[in-house]
């Protein structure tokens, strides 16, 4: 604490206006780095298919992508804005349905063609998400966890009731005539462009002018209220869009998987896995659900192969859960943000007592704690970067 | 009265169940003046504030706003109009920056995708809030998160937020609550100089020297009425409001006043 009170001191001695500057210019600086981080991480995302040819692997990454384009939209409603929903496995499996329904009724036998209707099953979802947002978000809290449910099972009993669905016999998806060998590869890689595009959204609501209205809300809903905030507005906004990338990797799901069925599209499970991978990885953060999703995906597929028992991976789940709870309670990259930011402050601090306003760690470190607008670049790092990431891009 | 009040609440009643928080409560702000409202715990003030800000809605009564009526107006729409305010207990978004604190009023005022595509806070936005920043006196503390601020700087910095958006009117619950007697005099004397350049307040707080010294014209509320309103001078002599609460306020506690006490009500 005392190290702190030193470099706010230093920068107490420049003018205020010098001080804003400052986030300003470091973030360009660190933009150029940045960017180079990130193209590494897609480039490797990009070649992995060709490195392991193996259909099993390329199969997980297919789920992975499914699961990390899923969290992240996921988080760019809930964290962001502090409401936890656990019914998004509803736009899940309305793209899912979309997309086989859509598929027969147009007689698409399969091939490229069936991918068109991604965005179809994207604007569907988008299209439930409304009525969906505007129920449920009339309530706050514990409350709308416990709506968000309820809405799910609805639209799970409907699927298995509807004659547009067939009920528990399924819908099956077009089969595509492509070779085994390099079968998956086209998921993959539709997976991943829905991940960047979401990615990209995540990141680019976190900096935004609506971004900081919905973090407004998460931190205190009335008070942005009398701030002018539209709140209703804003969070069935926010719901609504989050809603898209989910529609729309729930259709490639569909395609991928080839048969379609109600307690697969509307898998409570769905729900609970995101906001696991958004937990474990680092709630409100743009790369911590990349990472809980890169983590726990694989490890499910992982367990669900080599054990070929469903019940084993959950057991894992649980005690994951548990762990996260008690050792990481606001996740991964929040918890090493604020190790390195600390520890930054600590060598910065002493570096301050020599050579005066080395004021930059304090700057960060501060911003790193608080997240946010004048930190977003920071705070956002658009893949996976692993555990260390962020803190090497800040340098 | 001569001309129409800036800020107009007409004959407000409102019931929270067998509870009359107000009762045909008619209070007005004048134009360029600081405004006070005292009166014991209980006496109907914040919910006052509440109804004319559109947090609450007033079971009967009106209350209007430079001429327009904005009795059923949601708080958003009130704040947009110019009448902006704080919160008895501080209300600060405490996980944002001091920064991202100031700019979440000026964020609001763009509408649909294209806040969606434009950066939060752009320059000239920045700069206003570290003006204000600056004005209220913890412009350093900018980028630290609100969280880690002390009692006093929350205030502080609920006042710099609100007056991003330059409202007309500001309603203040409890300024000086909690706040140590330096910070007092700071806040009295920001709002002495908004005041100056032409700002109206509304101000409720139970420290009575504070009250006295900074409002040009005092409200005495009691059982959800206004029982009284003058100059800070007569205020403090009148027998009536000596009796019922000043009494008991001057002496000790400012909170505990006279519930129980029914002198002044039946005037």
């Amino acid at each position: 604490m005392k190290v702190t009170a030193l470099v706010q001191g230093g920068r107490q001695a420049r003018s205020p206006a010098a001080d804003m500057e400052e986030p300003w210019q470091q973030e360009r600086r660190a933009r150029g780095a940045w960017a180079a981080g990130v193209a590494a991480l897609l480039a490797i995302a990009i070649a992995f298919p060709w490195v392991f040819t193996n259909p099993t692997t390329t199969s997980i990454g297919v789920f992975t992508l499914i699961y990390m384009a899923a969290a992240t939209a996921w988080n760019s409603f809930a964290g962001y804005s502090g409401y936890i929903p656990l019914g998004h496995a509803v736009f899940f499996g309305s793209g899912a349905y979309t997309l086989v329904i859509a598929a027969q009724d147009l007689h698409i036998r399969g091939g490229y063609t069936v991918f068109a209707l991604v965005p179809l099953a994207g604007a569907v979802a988008v299209a439930v998400a409304v009525p969906f947002g505007l129920v449920a978000l009339r309530t706050r809290r514990h409350t709308f966890v416990v709506i968000t449910i309820a809405i799910f099972f609805i639209f799970q009993l409907m699927a298995f009731n509807l004659g547009i669905t067939q009920g528990s016999s399924g819908i099956p998806a077009p089969t595509p005539t492509w070779p085994a060998a390099t079968f998956n590869d086209r998921f993959y890689y539709v997976a991943l462009a829905i991940l960047v595009v979401a990615a990209a959204f995540s990141w680019g609501i976190r900096r935004s002018r609506f971004g900081l209205q919905l973090l407004a809300i998460r931190d205190d809903e009335d008070r942005a209220l009398s701030l002018g905030v539209r709140v209703s507005r804003v969070k069935l906004t926010a719901f609504a869009l989050s809603a898209l990338p989910v529609g729309m990797v729930g259709a490639v799901w569909a395609y991928f998987i080839g048969q379609v069925y109600p307690q697969f599209a509307f898998d409570p499970l769905f729900d609970i896995s995101v906001a696991l991978m958004a937990f474990l990885g680092g709630l409100g953060t743009v790369s911590g659900p990349l990472l809980g999703a890169l983590i726990l995906e694989p490890l499910q597929q992982y367990f669900t192969l080599q054990f070929s028992s469903n019940a084993l991976y959950l057991v894992v789940y649980g005690a994951l859960f548990l762990v996260v709870i008690l050792l990481l309670p606001r996740g991964i990259i929040p918890t090493v943000r604020d190790r390195v930011a600390s520890w930054r402050e600590r060598r910065s601090g002493s570096t301050a007592l020599a050579s005066g306003p080395d004021a930059a760690g304090g700057v960060l470190s501060s911003e790193m704690a608080g997240g946010g607008v004048a930190g977003a670049a920071g705070g956002g790092a658009v893949s996976p970067p692993g555990p260390s990431g962020p803190a090497v891009r800040r340098g | 009265m001569s001309s129409a009040p800036l800020l107009l609440v007409d004959s407000a009643c409102k019931a929270f169940g067998g509870v009359q928080a107000l009762s045909e409560c008619s209070v007005g702000v004048e134009e360029g003046t600081i405004a006070g409202l005292i009166g014991p715990n209980g006496s109907g003030k914040t919910t006052l504030f509440n109804v004319a800000t559109g947090y609450e809605r007033v079971d009967r009564g009106e209350i209007y706003f430079s001429g327009r009526r904005i009795t059923r107006a949601s708080p958003d729409r009130v704040f947009a109009l110019g009448l902006g305010r704080t919160f008895q207990l501080t209300r600060i978004f405490s996980r944002l920056s001091v920064m991202e604190n100031m700019l979440v009023a000026s964020q609001a005022g763009r509408r649909g995708l294209r806040s969606l595509c434009t950066r939060a806070g752009s320059p000239g936005e920045r700069r206003r809030a570290l003006e204000l920043l600056e004005f209220v006196g913890i412009a350093r503390l900018a980028s630290k998160p609100a969280g880690s601020l002390s009692y006093g700087q929350r205030k502080l910095l609920e006042l710099a937020y609100v007056l991003v958006a330059d409202p007309a009117v500001i309603l203040l619950d409890e300024p000086a609550g909690g706040v140590n007697p330096s910070l007092i005099n700071h806040i009295a004397d920001r709002i002495r100089e908004l005041n100056r350049q032409g700002k109206t307040f509304f101000v409720v707080e139970h420290n009575m020297e504070f009250v006295m010294s900074l409002c040009h014209q005092v409200t005495v509320m009691h059982q959800g009425t206004a029982i009284l309103t003058g100059p800070p001078s007569t205020v403090r002599s009148d027998p009536r409001v000596l009796d019922a609460y000043l009494g008991g306020a001057l002496e000790e506690d400012p909170g505990d006043g006279p519930e129980g006490q029914d002198g002044a009500g039946s005037l």
